[in-house]
């Protein structure tokens, strides 16, 4: 039902995430914020089961942010994404799993732009493109097809215009609009919700 | 039990959330006759594996048994410029029995707060008055009255606690702050959302299809109240878990207050006379 995207460009990353809160067979909300802002340069894009998207991603956001106050200088995009990870594996064998998704996608001065992908197992790669949601089998061969490490900004754009309008052509459920994302060394940038109009 | 609180007399005692092996006195200070684990005494003669059978999802019914309680009910809020309007009907439904038609599924928290109950009574009315003690306390302790938001955070982070332990709570806290207006949606999965109009329960499709279609965020109050009450309406005639009477408040910046309490069936004779 819920879609998620990452991009890696050379200097950016782009993301995108889809707006519908659902309950059962009702959108709730149609402009609900799936991204979580950990630091300056990070964000955390997550799905999954009801309440622990919200509960598991504060948690982290709030974490994250402690170790700043702490220690002076904030957690890199992988050791972010590996601390994520180890909370969501430490969690999976408990009594109270987390049943989320995510992508992290953040920019590091020393290593550049990195997007990691993590399941609901608590699984992490490293990717340059990834997706979760069933409009991920609509649109990884389409990123597969076209990506090229050294996309421009517009190129990225387009590649993601590509993918939603396949999802608005094949997807069986109509999901209306999108919040779009890019960070790169001068942090998290709002680009406009892509609502792809009819062609 | 809240001055005690107030006071700090609570932080002498250790508590852990769940110690079943501890005093023979639990938290709520009830009597659990030494039991080493907690324990939930049947009539004789009932089976509970039977009895409980209509009430969960798997077909044997022993292993692991959850009690799945229908959220047989319709409520609504909505925001609009003369601030949030509450509808709820009224009916107590076990299974197919109606057990009231009656029931009052609006918490008054405080002259500001509102809250709706849906799911299973006994969570609601429970969760949501303890909501309105830690309300209570925020407002002795900070000598301000707490905002919505924080209000129905509290409600999520409480009842996130308990999850996959069975809690039946889907509610709206409704309310007016610094900030204005404020409607937020909570249930027992630990979802919280923001908006401008919710509808929650068995009956909530129903309301959606009559309040989405004549919305407008600039009603009258009047038209508002007449919105609300079709809505609550539509949803009881469809849905065979929602009836009895439309209880509608209206949350202004001076408070709430409740504006109607109709029945039903009166309603029905109202709006068909009307049509012709």
């Amino acid at each position: 039902m819920e879609y998620l995207i990452g991009i890696q460009g050379p200097d950016f990353v782009l993301v995108a995430a889809d707006n519908v809160a659902a309950s059962s067979i009702i959108q709730m909300k149609h402009d609900y914020d799936k991204m979580f802002k950990l630091s300056e340069k990070i964000l955390l894009l997550c799905v999954g089961e009801a309440g622990d998207t919200v509960q598991f991603a504060e948690y982290i956001q709030k974490n994250v942010q402690l170790y700043k106050m702490r220690n002076g200088y904030e957690l890199s995009p992988a050791a972010a994404a590996n601390f994520t990870r180890k909370n969501l594996a430490d969690y999976l064998r408990s009594r109270t799993p987390y049943h989320v998704n995510l992508l992290l996608a953040g920019y590091d001065e020393a290593d550049g732009p990195g997007l990691y992908y993590m399941d609901y197992l608590s699984a992490l790669a490293k990717a340059p493109f990834a997706a979760h949601g069933y409009g991920a089998f609509l649109t990884l061969s389409i990123l597969d097809r076209y990506y090229r490490p050294d996309l421009t900004r517009e190129e990225a754009v387009d590649l993601l215009k590509k993918c939603l309008e396949e999802l608005n052509k094949r997807f069986i459920l109509n999901l209306p609009s999108f919040t779009v994302r890019l960070i790169d060394k001068d942090g998290i940038h709002d680009m406009e919700k892509l609502p792809i109009g009819p062609k | 039990m809240a001055l005690l609180d107030v006071c700090g007399i609570s932080d002498w005692v250790k508590e852990d959330t769940f110690s079943s092996q501890k005093a023979s006195v639990d938290r709520v200070n009830h009597f659990n006759f030494a039991a080493l684990e907690p324990e939930l005494a049947v009539p004789i003669g009932v089976d509970p594996a039977e009895f409980l059978k209509p009430f969960t999802d798997c077909e044997d019914g022993v292993e692991g048994v959850t009690i799945k309680l229908k959220h047989g009910t319709t409520t609504l809020a909505f925001k609009f410029q003369h601030g949030v309007m509450v509808a709820v009907d009224s009916r107590a439904s076990a299974g197919s029995y109606v057990d009231t038609q009656l029931f009052k599924k609006v918490i008054e928290i405080n002259p500001y707060l509102l809250g709706t109950m849906s799911g299973s009574a006994a969570d609601c009315v429970y969760w949501e008055r303890l909501l309105a003690k830690e309300c209570r306390i925020y407002k002795l302790r900070n000598k301000e009255r707490i905002s919505v938001s924080a209000a129905s955070k509290l409600l999520a982070n409480m009842v996130a606690n308990y999850r996959g332990m069975g809690l039946s709570m889907g509610t709206m806290i409704c309310g007016w702050d610094k900030k204005g207006p404020g409607l937020y949606y909570v249930d027992d999965n630990g979802l919280r959302l923001s908006g401008n109009m919710f509808s929650t329960g068995s009956g909530n499709s129903y309301a959606y299809g009559v309040m989405d279609s004549g919305y407008r965020y600039d009603l009258t109050v009047p038209e508002a109240y007449d919105l609300a009450q079709r809505a609550i309406f539509h949803a009881t005639h469809r849905d065979a878990y929602s009836g009895g009477t439309v209880n509608m408040y209206h949350m202004q910046e001076t408070g709430w207050i409740k504006v109607s309490q109709e029945d039903v069936g009166e309603l029905y004779h109202r709006f068909a006379a009307e049509k012709k």
